[in-house]
This record gives structure tokens, sequence and C-alpha cells, in this order.
């Protein structure tokens, strides 16, 4: 089994269901009803083969592991490389375990162009994986632009009333400050004379073409993350997007940002990105109290939780621009908890909407005698959110703080402000729409289904096992974190060695 | 060499000029027969005509560079490569035109004998190692492409694009001419090896060279349609019958690009210092322009020439870089350039509703439910035109931008790619009209099998490019070694 292309498969299984999908033919009903059995089975089965890597992963190395490597383009120095390590290991399963979470919650909510809905998710899902497991900075560049299509797609043509308008922001947004990231890559690759990224992390730029790379690279990630102010797109998009679309934006795709700060911007860039700590994060401390303020004002609840993402995203930036173990660990922990918490919340959003076509806060009310279950499950990723203990929300957060703290107890304080504020908005939300006065409309609502149940069940059950027992996440990631930090501390210290 | 064996180097070009005088021959009397007009008979043989000339180019594949007929002619990689982009883009409009053509009562067999000859041109150009040689290769390229213009002669719209192409053509080349006869004053001589024998050493040459030199780059930019020789292409573009449009917004292009690489990289090769802003100031305003006039077109031919002029633009990049490197990347483009183009075109060929075509991008709403295959192939040349990853476009930036990056032109691939990001806006229009907006009316099932053979392969070629890139890469490689 281990000489099996694990990754490669892993990527390319989904794209394989795809083309399957493709070839479905028959009236409208059958080929909606196959084409969703079809994209459900491939992503469980990728879900599968994903989980193998687990196995084969070797906690205590450092390295890039499970190796893959082809010619490409002949004779260049691009070449199709795979490999993951601790950082990236989680993402790609985060990736195959929310897509099947995603095509199961569509069941119902969409019922135009199923075909077509169905393969843009299996492509989207290759590209996700692709990405994370890219070791060739060209091959993650196509990836990470690949995602744009499918996502565009989705949202232009499943989504809400001023979808057009989104999924144009959102890709021109996207798209802006990628081409600057692939200048910067272009002057990597004629520096390096080649794109293999364990190489890339091995050379030493020059100081001040750093600063220029690394704000080439920022505009990239900063808009993927979203940070402030560049978030503007996410709000627009997630309101837009159907479900399945707001859960894979929320879980995955602002993922991506963060991972390429991890991946590029500190490994490859260490000196520029030292300079611009402090821009990190006083950057990622507005969008932490602004955005918080202005989730508590929102009226619609997927604005809400758009907001509450570009909140908790904050606390991932400054995690990891802290460059310490907990904040570098906590980081990575809160996007796979954040990934985890706010699919679901999104989840809950579309089981109400499924059911009210509505997202206004202010149509519901007094719903938890009539949807006892739907009450429990949300209130637990309410609170996950929120960072109760006993979840993962909470591991999350307060590795973050502790990372913070060492590094600049100011900024530390501050963020602490931004926890007040995260319970009062969603603890607001969930006032508003569990309890108080029930609006009369409501009488016949029915609670959660079995279907439902079974979408809600893993997720459950990830939040809690995360919160009680969160090394299993961890063990993985401390050699690849500590080799991170090492790298970026020699760095440093070489840079002052060879100071005047 | 003797002269016999001269001979045989031009094969592949003496070979279709037979072909195209005997092709006449064959219409006119199939006309005389009354059997129809011959369009079909004379239009079938015209590819296969274009097949055996690529089959003879394929055969005697240049393995050194082989200049003839007393330096007037080279054959080399660099210009064996554009002959077969060449040919595949005259045989591809030739074949895509006859449905189009029967359809519009323009089923007439000067059509491909006109294409024939023009092809005849353009491989001459591409071949030129001479002045005079590259002002008869461009001279009977341009005359055909007139009279293709106007070739709907009952339209005032082609007329008047037929026209305007003349006379702004005719400026051009007389400027052409003029930068010319300053060089052969200064140098005494119009052979490219000569004049590169004149310049080796020199970094500062006479002013006489430079401002000549600066009219043959203005006469060959019209012929490219990069700004600010452009305002002739969208109207042409646009008044011209539909599968002419399709030939000019490549072949013609590809030709005249390659052939302003040849001059500017051949004889003035050691001068690049001189000529590097002018390109990059061109190729600046031609992204510009091509992205930002786009933004308001409703007509999709009128939107292709802007997206054209906006190519063009995106293409000199590779060659501002001036090294191998960048004329690489200017062949790998316009091997792209052409399967999306054909693509495209192909598409828009099959725009008819009851009876009559239509131009208009709104006409596209809701192609995706109405025929979904065509709206897949739309949508798979739209972001490769965009240049998104992992279509094919994509790499024809990344290889030009290379160049410019490697070459120290920062501020140039920074413009190019922020312009790049402005003309995806358009072709995400087109998407969102064929995707996002409701049906109006389907389009008539008229077209032939040709445009789908055109779409399908244009499609593979283009989606999966990035899966199995060696060979474009490494026969673009295998020809600038050649130059």
């Amino acid at each position: 089994m281990t000489d099996w292309p694990l990754l490669s498969l892993t990527t390319f299984l989904p794209l394989l269901g795809a083309l399957f999908i493709l070839a479905i033919r028959g009236d409208a009903q059958t080929v909606a009803r196959n084409a969703r059995n079809v994209a459900l089975l491939t992503s469980l089965a990728t879900f599968i083969v994903s989980l193998l890597l687990l196995g084969q992963f070797n906690n205590a190395s450092a390295d890039f592991q499970l190796l893959e490597k082809a010619t490409w383009f002949p004779g260049t120095g691009i070449d199709y490389a795979m490999g993951i390590d601790g950082i990236s290991l989680w993402f790609v399963l985060l990736s195959t375990f929310l897509t099947p979470i995603c095509i199961l919650s569509s069941v119902g909510a969409v019922e135009t162009r199923v075909k077509e809905y169905m393969i843009a998710f299996l492509v989207l899902e290759t590209m996700m994986v692709g990405m994370f497991c890219a070791l060739d900075m060209v091959l993650f560049y196509v990836f990470f632009e690949g995602v744009l299509i499918p996502m565009f797609i989705i949202i232009g043509v499943w989504g809400g009333p001023r979808r057009v308008y989104a999924a144009f922001k959102f890709f021109l947004y996207t798209l802006l400050g990628s081409v600057l990231m692939l200048v910067a890559m272009l002057y990597m690759y004629h520096q390096a004379g080649t794109t293999f990224i364990p190489t890339l992390m091995a050379t030493m730029f020059k100081p001040e073409i750093q600063i220029w790379l690394w704000l080439a690279l920022f505009a990239s990630f900063a808009v993927k993350v979203p940070m402030w102010p560049v978030h503007t797109w996410l709000p627009d998009a997630h309101v837009e997007a159907p479900t399945a679309g707001s859960v894979i934006l929320a879980g995955v795709l602002l993922k991506m940002g963060a991972y390429g700060f991890l991946r590029f911007s500190i490994p490859m860039l260490p000196l520029a990105s030292e300079t611009f700590t402090p821009l990190i994060f006083t950057l990622s401390i507005v969008a932490l109290i602004y955005t918080s303020l202005v989730a508590l004002v929102q009226k619609d609840m997927k604005k809400l939780i758009a907001y509450s993402s570009v909140a908790h995203m904050g606390y991932v930036t400054m995690g990891i621009f802290s460059m310490t173990t907990q904040g570098v660990e906590g980081a990575i922990f809160q996007m796979l908890s954040h990934g985890i918490v706010a699919s679901a919340l999104f989840l809950c959003v579309g089981v109400l909407y499924d059911r009210e076509h509505s997202r206004e806060i202010a149509h519901y009310g007094g719903l938890a005698p009539k949807m006892p279950v739907f009450a429990t499950i949300f209130m637990l990723f309410t609170l996950a959110s929120v960072g109760l203990p006993g979840t993962s929300g909470f591991v999350g957060e307060f590795l973050v703080m502790m990372g913070v703290f060492k590094a600049n107890s100011w900024v530390g304080l501050l963020s602490a402000t931004g926890l007040v504020l995260g319970a009062i908005y969603m603890l607001y939300l969930y006032r508003q729409v569990v309890f108080g006065s029930s609006n009369p409309n409501l009488k016949a609502i029915p609670d959660v289904s079995l279907r439902e149940v079974i979408i809600f069940a893993p997720l459950v059950i990830a939040v809690l096992w995360m919160g009680i027992y969160p090394a299993t996440v961890l063990d993985p990631l401390h050699s690849s974190v500590a080799k991170l930090i090492g790298n970026y501390e020699a760095a440093k210290a070489l840079a002052v060695a060879v100071a005047p | 060499m003797n002269e016999t064996l001269e001979l045989f180097v031009a094969l592949p070009e003496i070979f279709l000029v037979l072909a195209a005088l005997l092709l006449l021959m064959v219409g006119v009397f199939q006309k005389g027969n009354g059997a129809g007009n011959g369009y079909g008979l004379v239009s079938t043989l015209a590819i296969i005509a274009l097949v055996v000339s690529g089959g003879l180019l394929c055969q005697d594949w240049p393995t050194t560079k082989q200049v003839v007929f007393s330096g007037m002619f080279i054959l080399d990689g660099f210009s064996a490569f554009g002959k077969l982009m060449l040919l595949v883009a005259s045989a591809f409009a030739i074949a895509m035109s006859n449905s189009w053509m029967r359809q519009e009562g323009l089923g007439r067999f000067e059509y491909p004998v006109l294409i024939l000859l023009a092809t005849v041109g353009m491989m001459m150009m591409v071949s030129a190692n001479d002045f005079l040689a590259l002002y008869m290769g461009l001279e009977l390229q341009s005359l055909s492409l007139y009279v293709l213009a106007a070739y709907h002669r009952d339209s005032g719209r082609a007329s008047e694009a037929g026209l305007k192409y003349y006379v702004l053509g005719s400026l051009a080349s007389g400027l052409l001419l003029y930068g010319i006869s300053l060089i052969y004053g200064f140098a005494g001589s119009t052979s490219f090896t000569t004049l590169a024998q004149v310049f080796s050493g020199h970094t500062a040459p006479h002013m006489g060279f430079i401002v000549g030199l600066v009219f043959v780059i203005a006469g060959l930019a019209f012929k490219i349609s990069a700004v600010p020789f452009h305002m002739w292409a969208p109207d042409v573009y646009e008044g011209a019958p539909t599968p002419v449009t399709a030939f000019f917004s490549v072949a013609p292009k590809i030709a005249a690009m390659l052939l302003l690489t040849r001059v500017l990289m051949g004889p003035f090769g050691e001068l690049v210092a001189q000529w590097q802003q002018v390109i990059v100031l061109i190729s600046i305003l031609s992204m510009f322009v091509g992205a930002f006039a786009a933004l308001v077109q409703t007509n999709i031919k009128r939107l292709m020439a802007y997206s054209s002029i906006g190519h063009a633009g995106f293409i000199l990049v590779g060659l501002a870089a001036g090294t191998a490197e960048g004329m690489q990347g200017v062949l790998i483009y316009m091997a792209i350039y052409l399967a999306m183009n054909m693509g495209t075109f192909a598409v828009i060929l099959c725009m008819r509703q009851q009876g009559r075509m239509v131009e208009s991008i709104h006409d596209l709403a809701g192609l995706s439910k109405t025929h979904p295959m065509m709206a897949l192939t739309m949508v798979v040349m739209m972001f490769s035109m965009a240049g998104i990853p992992p279509m094919a476009g994509f790499w024809g930036k990344f290889y030009v931008f290379k160049a410019a990056v490697d070459a120290g032109l920062m501020t140039l691939a920074i413009l190019g790619v922020l312009t790049s990001v402005v003309s995806a806006f358009y072709y995400l229009r087109i998407i969102k009209i064929m995707y996002f907006d409701e049906a109006v009316e389907s389009f008539d099932r008229s077209w032939g099998m040709a445009l789908v053979s055109v779409m399908v392969l244009a499609t593979v070629l283009i989606l999966f490019f990035t899966l199995l890139p060696g060979p474009l890469l490494t026969s673009a490689q295998a020809a600038v070694a050649l130059f």
C-alpha cells in the first residue's frame, strides 16, 4: 500500500467522479439522482483514501512525506511534486471531510442543474486538496487559482438574488491579489531556478527583495484570509452563495490564505515576515474588534456568521505571526476548528432557510420548544464558536492567546476583547433565534430530519473530540511547527550576524 | 548549394502557390459546368492542399539553418514552427467557414483560393531574410486580406471594412517602406544577414537606423493591431464576414508577430536597448486599450477585436524581453492563442437565430441550458483567454511574463498582470450571460460537423494542455534554438 501515490489519488479521485457524472444521460430526474449518488460516493471514497494518509504519516518527522515527483515541464525546473507535512495533513483531511457533508446537505436545497452542481463541487474538491498537497509553487498556483472557477459558477448559478454581483466581486478581488503573487513567484523562480518548494525554503532571498516579494504574496493571501480591510467580498459571497457554497467557503477556502502564509511567506521570506509582523498584528486586531462590532448589528444570520469568520481569522493571522510554538499550533488548530464550527453554523442557517426561506434574524424566535434537537445542535456550535472549554473553539483560541501574549502582551490584551465581543454577538444570535417570543408563522416548523442529523453528527463528534482530546490533532503538528519556527529563528540570527 | 536543391527548401510554399492556381482553374470550370459553383469542392481541395503542404514541411523539418535564393529566404526552426501554425490556422479557417458561407449565400470558390494565397504570403513573411522578401510576402498577404474583408460585396458594412482596411493598410505599408529605405540608405543593404554584421559590436548606431527601425516597427505594429496602430481592427473585425474575422484574428497576427520578432531579434538583435522601450510602450498601451475598451462592447466580434488587441499586447511582453526565452514565450502564446481563438470563433459561427446570424453577446443568454456543450466550450475558452489556470491561456501568459521578469522588466510584468484582471471582467461577463442569465431564444441547429470538431478539438487542447505541456514546450525550445 505504501507505494501507491496516495496524494495524487486523493486529489484526482473527485475529478474522475466529475468526468463520470458528465457522462450521465437520461431524463432530468434520473440524472439528478444518479449525479447526487455518484458525487456522494466519490467524495466518501476520497475521504476514506485521505484517512489512509493518517496511517502513513509519520508524526516524528518534520520533513515532507509521501513525496511524489514527476516531470511536468521538462527541463525548466517546474515539476509535478506532491507531499505533505504536519501542517498540510489536516487541511487535506478537512477538505475531504467537508465535501461529502456539503454534497449531502444539497439534497433538497438544490433542485436545478444538479448535474453541473455536483461536477462543480467535485472539481472544487480536486482543486482544494491539490493546493494543500502541492510541493511545487507553480502547481500550487494552478490549484490556488483553479478554485476560483468552480466557486464562481457555484455562487453565480445557484446563489441568491445578488449572486452575479457577489460572484464577480469574489472572483475579481481574489484574482487581483493572485496575479501579484504570480509576479513574485516568477521572480523567485528566476532567482532560484526551480519552483520546488523545499528548495525555495532553503533559498535565502536578499532582505530588500524580500520586502517586495512579501508584499506581493501578502496581497494574495490577505484577500483570501480575508484580512481587514480587504474582507468586503466575504459577506457578499457568503450571503449569496448556496448553503453548501458557504460551507466550503468558510470551511476551506478561507484557510488557503493562512496556509499560504505558513507555506510561503514565513519560511521563504523570514526577514520580511519579521519586518511586517506589526502590520499583521494591527490588521488582525482591527479585524477582531471592528468586524465583531459590525457582526453585532447584522440582521441577516449568514452575514453575522460571515463577519464572525473575519474576526476568527484575525486570531489565526495573529497566532501565525506571533511565531511561538503555541501561537502557530493554536492558529492551525483554530483554523481547523473554525472550519468545522463555521461550516456547521452555516448548515444550521441552511436548515432554517430550507424551511422558511428567510435568513432574517427577526423572522425567527422561540424555536426551542418546536425544534429541540435543532436547538441543541445549534447551541453546541454557538458555544464552540464562542470558545467554551470542552469544544474545539476553546483550544484554538487559548493557544493563540498564549502565543500572542508571549510575543506582545498589548496585542494579547486587545485580542482578549475580541473574545468578549464574540460571546456577545453569538449569544445574541442564539437568543433571538431560539428563545424569545415566537413568530406566529412558525407554528408548524418541523425539527431536523434524519438526513440532517446524519450531516450534523460527524461535525458534532469532531468538535467535541477536538475539544476534549486535542492531542490527536496537535501531535502530527509538533515537529513541522518546530521546524518552521527553528528555521525562522535561524534566519533571523543569521541576518543579525551578517549585518554590520 | 545548386539551384534545384534550393527550390526544395521552399517546397511547401511552391506547392501551395501551384495548388492555389490550379484551384482557381477548377473553380472557374466547375462554375461553367453549372454544377453548383464549386465552392464545396474547391474548399475541400484547399484544405487537402494545406495538409499536403504541412506534410511537406514536416517531412523536411529543418535541422540546420538554410539560407537560400541569394540570402532572401531562410528556413530555420523558428520559421518552420510559424509555418505549421499558419497552415493549421488556414485549414481550420476554411473548414469552419463552410456552413456559414453557404447559409449566407456567400459560397463562392474565390474564398478558399484567396485564403491559400494569403497563406503563401504569410509563409513568405516568416521565412523572409531580406527586407525585400519581407515586403513581397507582406503585400501578397495584405492584398488577399483586403479582398477577403470586403468579400461580402453586397453588404455595406463589409465593403466599408474592406476599404478602411485597404486605406489604412496601405498607409502602414508606406511607413514600412519608408523605414526600410532609411535603413537601406544608411547600411547599404537590405539583407538581414548583412545588417546583423553591420550592427554587431555597435551599441550606439547612427540615428538614421533608429528612425528607420521605428518606422518599420510602426508598419508591422499595424499588422498585429497593436496600439496606437489598432484603429482599423474593431471596424474590420465587425464588418468582415465572421469566418473571415476568425481567419483575421489568428493567421495574419501570427505571421506579423513572427516577422516582427524576426526583424528585431535577427538583424537588430544587438540593439535591444534601442528598440526595447518602443516595444514596452506599445505593449503596455495595447494591454490597456484591449482591457478597458472591451469592457463596454456588446458586439461579440468587436469584443474579440479588442480582446485580440490585448493579446497582442501580452505577446509583445515576451518580445520586449529581447531574449531567447521571450521568443519562446511568443511562440507558446501564439500556439495557444490559435487554439483559443479557433474555439471561440467556432461558437460565434454557430450564433444563428431563425436563419440569420446574431452578433450581440446577449444572444448568448442561457446558452448553458439550450446548448450545454457549446457553453462548456465557450467557458473553457473564456477562462483560458482570461488566463485562469488550469486552462492553457494561463501558460501563455506565464511564459511571456516569466521572460519579462527574467529580463528585469518588472514594471511591465506588473502592469501586464493588472490589466489581465481588468480583461478578466469582460470574459467573465460572457460566462455570466451564458450561465447566470435566463435563456431567451436558442440557436438554430444548423452548424456542420466541422464546427463541432473544431470546438471539441480546441476544448480538449486548452483544457488538457496543463496535463501534457511537454511537446509544445520542447518544440518551441527547439524552434528558438534554431533561430
